[in-house]
């Protein structure tokens, strides 16, 4: 097995304080390995959301450990988790998220500028992600005169821009039709063919899990089942899966329908 | 361009009604204290134009006068006291006074009388625009400012009048001698001033002391002081300040000033706060976003810092254009508004501080900022 990109051990949470006082998380255990795309299914309130915002860094866990590329997050700093995400984790959003007054190009570029990357070469980055993406001729397109695939494509172009290591995506076809959605879990499932990245998706969506290496079911703020559909590439070989499900070939082909070129 | 920059303008130009409404209350916030400002620099200034005006080294002055205008009275013979000090070269009486001038028309108004005789080195008039100092010498003989032509009733070179019912010949016209008080300045002998303003002829009310070339200005002072223990002897800058004190602050007229413009600021600030809040909490989705990607703090203060300066750049901008206009239509009035460069830099800098301190409750909002708000939205 490849080193993990993010590893949660017995993950507690408490959220509210008071009467109001709820266990989203009830000892979650979860490794994202590279090179895979995992999907987090469950009801609504079981806690997908809360685990997705712990493994992302954006909340620290009451108990339990989160470790990101080997740096645990409990105790760290705000400053400190914001690095970690910064360097390590890019997101999709439901609602995409974009800056309604910066053009595609510049809502790629922020991603970088937050990093500190000079301006030259975060536009020269942004632009190879926007062709990447399929979307080259709307860099200068405002997230309005964007249709709701691209504004998703412009997200994701903007959540691999700085080379994170995981991706962590949030329903990321819940607001698309079913065409579009095909095309953005396209464009994911590529990206967790690079031997580099995992992607997490948490999605409602029962037609997304088609192209799912492996689906997490959460329930009650535990995981009750762990479905390991294809295995990633021990670390240093690369291209392929040792056993390629049909269902991932099929979508892999459609996928090709999309102007989209694997990094 | 920087995409802070960008981010900044876009967020500001978002909303333009928003951003009039900012720009306005910085102009206005800044037009008043410019006013404010301009004109206690203005009444700094016309309260001791007199002073400013007089070619001595020293004053002698009543002891406990508060000003150039505060009618005290010396005796004469201070004056040969004076000049029995070594290192005096002169000392020149001068005397002032408040009294009342015949309008040709009908009717009376007050004047302040300034009475030196022309051969000295007095106090004179200045920018003599008709007539000359010399015909001061003559007995009834005035000099007066042409910007009191209608108040004196008078226009020309020549004209006659009465000044506590004595006669009065206008030999001289002044340009730009404005009184701060608005009573009108009358230059004349100081024989005649001492009679139009009914003082006797052995009271003056200042000597100014001219120092030989060859003495030290302090040393003399040390000197006059202990000759004249019952009056005070000031240098032009301490009479300066004394004066200034006094109507600036004596008077309550500078605290005015500044309380007019410490209000416009404070209105200014709350009005750019209140809209820079309402800006930044419209974009809190975005702030939010740049959280969950990893911003640090100091991106995205410096992205409402940007959009404070940017207010403060446009809005001093036209505040200083529409100052311009006021200080140029001001310019001939009795109490003009000054504009100098230190005051320009002055009212920039306290723009940005107010644009600056305005964005503190938008900071506040934001530094407060739940990342995970992107995942309910």
């Amino acid at each position: 097995m490849t080193t993990p990109v993010i590893e949660a051990v017995d993950v507690v949470k408490f959220l509210g304080a008071g009467a109001g006082r709820v266990q989203a998380l009830r000892g979650v255990s979860l490794s994202l390995a590279c090179g895979q795309l995992t999907l987090l299914m469950g009801p609504s309130g079981s806690g997908k959301t809360t685990l997705l915002s712990v493994l992302g860094c954006m909340l620290t866990p009451t108990s339990g450990t989160v470790r990101v590329r080997g740096h645990a997050t409990a105790g760290a700093r705000p400053s400190e988790l914001a690095k970690l995400r910064r360097d390590h984790i890019g997101f999709v959003f439901q609602s995409y998220h974009l800056f309604p007054t910066l053009t595609a190009l510049d809502n790629v570029r922020v991603a970088l500028d937050v990093r500190g990357e000079p301006a030259k070469s975060a536009i020269a980055k942004a632009r190879e992600v926007l062709a990447t993406v399929g979307l080259s001729h709307k860099e200068n397109a405002f997230p309005h005169d964007l249709s709701g695939g691209e504004q998703q494509r412009v997200a994701i172009a903007r959540a691999i821009v700085g080379d994170a290591s995981a991706i962590l995506a949030d329903e990321p076809t819940g607001a698309l039709d079913s065409a579009n959605g095909h095309a953005i879990m396209t464009i994911l499932s590529r990206i967790a063919e690079d031997p580099a990245r995992a992607v997490l998706i948490v999605a409602h969506d029962p037609r997304i899990a088609a192209f799912a290496d492996r689906i997490v079911h959460i329930e009650d703020g535990r995981i009750v089942d762990d479905e390991q559909r294809r295995t990633p590439l021990p670390a240093g070989i690369e291209g392929g899966w040792l056993q390629p499900a049909p269902a991932a070939s099929c979508l892999a082909a459609a996928a090709n329908a999309v102007p989209f070129a694997a990094k | 361009m920087s995409l802070i920059f960008r981010l900044a303008s876009r967020n500001l130009f978002q909303d333009r009604l928003r951003f009039v409404a900012t720009v306005v209350g910085i102009v206005f916030s800044i037009v008043l204290v410019t006013i404010q400002l301009g004109l206690f620099l203005s009444f700094e200034r016309m309260v001791t134009t007199m002073i400013d005006h007089a070619p001595g080294d020293l004053w002698i002055v009543s002891r406990g006068t508060k000003c150039f205008e505060d009618p005290s009275l010396l005796n004469e013979h201070d004056r040969t006291t004076a000049l029995s000090v070594p290192g005096v070269k002169e000392a020149v009486p001068i005397v002032i006074g408040f009294t009342t001038w015949t309008v040709p028309d009908g009717g009376t108004t007050p004047v302040f009388i300034i009475g030196s005789n022309p051969s000295t080195a007095g106090l004179h008039p200045w920018n003599l625009v008709k007539g000359d100092l010399a015909a001061l010498a003559a007995p009834h003989a005035v000099a007066i400012d042409q910007t009191y032509f209608g108040r004196l009733g008078v226009t020309r070179l020549g004209a006659s009048t009465d000044i506590r019912e004595q006669p009065a010949r206008v030999v001289a016209i002044s340009n730009g001698i404005r009184s701060f008080t608005t009573t009108p300045y009358v230059f004349t002998s100081l024989a005649a001033a001492q009679s139009y303003i009914g003082t006797s002829p052995d009271k003056v009310s200042y000597l100014l002391v001219h120092v030989a070339a060859n003495a030290d200005v302090a040393r003399v002072r040390q000197l006059l002081m202990a000759r004249l223990p019952k009056v005070e002897v000031l240098t032009p800058a301490e009479f300066r300040t004394r004066s200034r004190t006094f109507w600036l602050f004596g008077t309550g007229a500078g605290a005015a000033l500044f309380a007019g413009a410490l209000l416009g600021a404070i209105v200014g600030t709350v009005i750019i706060a209140q809209t820079l809040y309402s800006s930044t909490k419209d974009h809190l989705n975005e702030f939010a976003t740049l959280r969950a990607i990893g911003s640090s703090s100091r991106y995205i203060l410096k992205i409402i810092l940007c959009q404070a300066l940017l207010s403060a750049v446009i809005g001093f901008a036209l505040a200083g254009s529409i100052g311009l206009v006021i200080v140029r239509a001001t310019a001939e009035t009795a109490l003009p508004i000054v504009m100098t460069p230190t005051l320009s830099l002055g009212l920039f800098l306290l723009t940005v501080l107010m644009c600056v301190a305005s964005a503190a409750a938008a900071i506040a909002q934001v530094i407060r900022i739940d990342p995970v708000r992107v995942f309910r939205q």
